[in-house]
């Protein structure tokens, strides 16, 4: 156990110094939350456009579940995916568990419901907004959609990052499903996790302090994004 | 905007945008919004709907384009009922338009992408031109002031190649100059052989743009005529109380 002064001068030039094991770490992280986010936009702004612009039998129901799935807890997830990709699972034949992938899968999940919330939400109010003028121009169902999602794109993209801030930030799920393996599955929230159980707090901290720097960046983009989008009158 | 060379010259009206309105009743909350109109409106002119508050007119404005469906009744345009096809043909200007977060250009490009139109540039540069607007092209339509809006409204309506168009107090709560501009476009419009149906509480406006005047009251027609005959002799008691200002109820 090191102290806690000499453990942060530790991190801080293993930050400097692009130390190859974090720099691993840290793109692993980057690409499967990437990836996830990426992926969870693509369904879960579909889901919301459809849910906002959509009237049917049970549409209440259905927002109220995936309202009540942004609280779903990543370990739960973890183990559902988990399940599914083991060998006795549905899934086990593409022999996915304890790979990158399947903790793409598992963030993908996690993800989806808050970005489809949110658009439905964003999607939603301004459709309220247009609907009657685009029923005046008797508008395709399709076109409806892709117009909200043009015009409302800057608030879709903050429900973008505000999913990737959860997917970078949780271990739960990616912890089960893709085991914490050295130059593997290893990203910064469990290697923090196991490298704080080990005692050694200078590899730990050093990762804490660019996940806090990737959340503060995160959130300085959101605020950015609205600023500039009220500024042009766009949001 | 002079010499403007859009929208097209018509020939006159088609036959397509001559109105007709058979016992037409909408009823919300057991109360009767539009009781029993009949109207029979010519293909071409400017028809003015005037009316007090309350009294129908927006809500029969959008029961002829169909946005809202009736009750009971009929409403066919040029023999033909509402549907997809005859509704295209007409086109609808609201009081309060709902600008797209776009730049003013690309609000009509919207439109005339909708419409299918390939060579969007030299026809948005067009409308742009009849309104007014060819010098903000490139800003955010949220950013004109609420004359522009309109003008900008009526360009994406015209961007439809609408055969009718509808206006819902298209000058509420302008200043008069900005007014006396939609007019100008709402008169460039009519005589380029487009039918207009002008909801307007403003008896000024309704006097310089009307060839005739539906005046209702309650959700019923009261009186309709000639322009002229309406603002020199109105027939009803309610229509001459609305025209000297005095309150109607």
């Amino acid at each position: 156990m090191q102290d806690l002064g000499g453990a942060i001068q530790l991190a801080l030039s293993l930050i400097v110094s692009a130390d190859r094991n974090l720099a691993e770490i840290v793109s692993l992280s980057l690409l499967v939350s990437l990836t996830a986010t990426a992926l969870s936009c693509i369904i879960g702004v579909t889901l919301g456009a459809v849910l906002a612009t959509t009237r049917f039998a049970g549409r209440g129901a259905v927002i109220a579940v995936v309202n009540a799935l942004m609280g779903l807890p990543p370990v739960v997830i973890g183990l559902i995916v988990y399940l599914a990709l083991s060998r006795s699972g549905p899934l086990g034949f593409l022999g996915l568990l304890y790979t990158p992938t399947a903790m793409i899968i598992a963030q993908t999940i996690l993800v989806t419901p808050i970005v489809a919330a949110l658009s439905r939400q964003i999607l939603e109010d301004l459709h309220v907004e247009y609907d009657e003028y685009f029923r005046s121009l008797c508008l395709p169902h399709r076109n409806v959609v892709a117009a909200l999602i043009w015009d409302g794109r800057f608030s879709v993209l903050t429900a973008g990052l505000a999913g990737f801030g959860r997917a970078v930030a949780e271990v739960g799920a990616v912890i089960i499903v893709g085991g914490n393996i050295d130059h593997l599955t290893r990203v910064m929230t469990t290697a923090i996790a196991l490298e704080t159980s080990k005692g050694d707090l200078a590899l730990a901290l050093a990762l804490g302090t660019i996940l806090m720097a990737i959340a503060l960046f995160v959130n300085g983009l959101v605020y950015y994004i609205r600023c500039t989008a009220l500024r042009s009158a766009y949001a | 905007m002079a010499g403007a060379s859009w929208p097209p010259l018509r020939a006159g009206g088609a036959e397509r945008c001559s109105l007709a309105v058979n016992d037409l009743w909408y009823l919300a909350g057991g109360r009767a919004l539009l009781s029993g109109i009949n109207l029979t409106l010519g293909r071409s002119g400017i028809t003015v709907l005037m009316g007090p508050n309350g009294a129908g007119k927006s809500l029969l404005l959008r029961v002829v384009h169909g946005l809202a469906a009736p009750t009971s009744g009929a409403v066919t345009w040029g023999g033909r009922s509402l549907n997809e096809e005859t509704r295209r043909n007409i086109a609808l200007v609201f009081q309060k338009p709902a600008l797209l977060r776009r730049t003013v250009a690309a609000n009509v490009d919207f439109v005339l992408a909708a419409r299918g139109v390939k060579d969007r540039t030299d026809r948005r540069n067009e409308l742009l031109e009849t309104v007014d607007l060819a010098n903000r092209a490139d800003q955010p339509a949220r950013l004109l002031s609420g004359g522009e809006q309109q003008r900008l409204a009526l360009a994406r309506a015209l961007a439809t190649d609408p055969c009718v168009l509808l206006l819902d107090e298209p000058t509420a709560s302008l200043d008069p100059a900005s007014s006396l501009r939609i007019e100008q476009i709402i008169a460039l419009v009519a005589a380029r052989g487009v039918r207009v149906i002008l909801v307007t509480h403003d008896v000024g406006q309704a006097r310089r743009l009307a060839d005739d005047v539906v005046f209702m009251s309650h959700g019923q027609v009261v009186e309709m005529g000639f322009a002229d005959s309406f603002f020199s002799a109105p027939q009803s008691e309610r229509a001459r109380a609305f025209l000297d200002g005095r309150f109607v109820l």
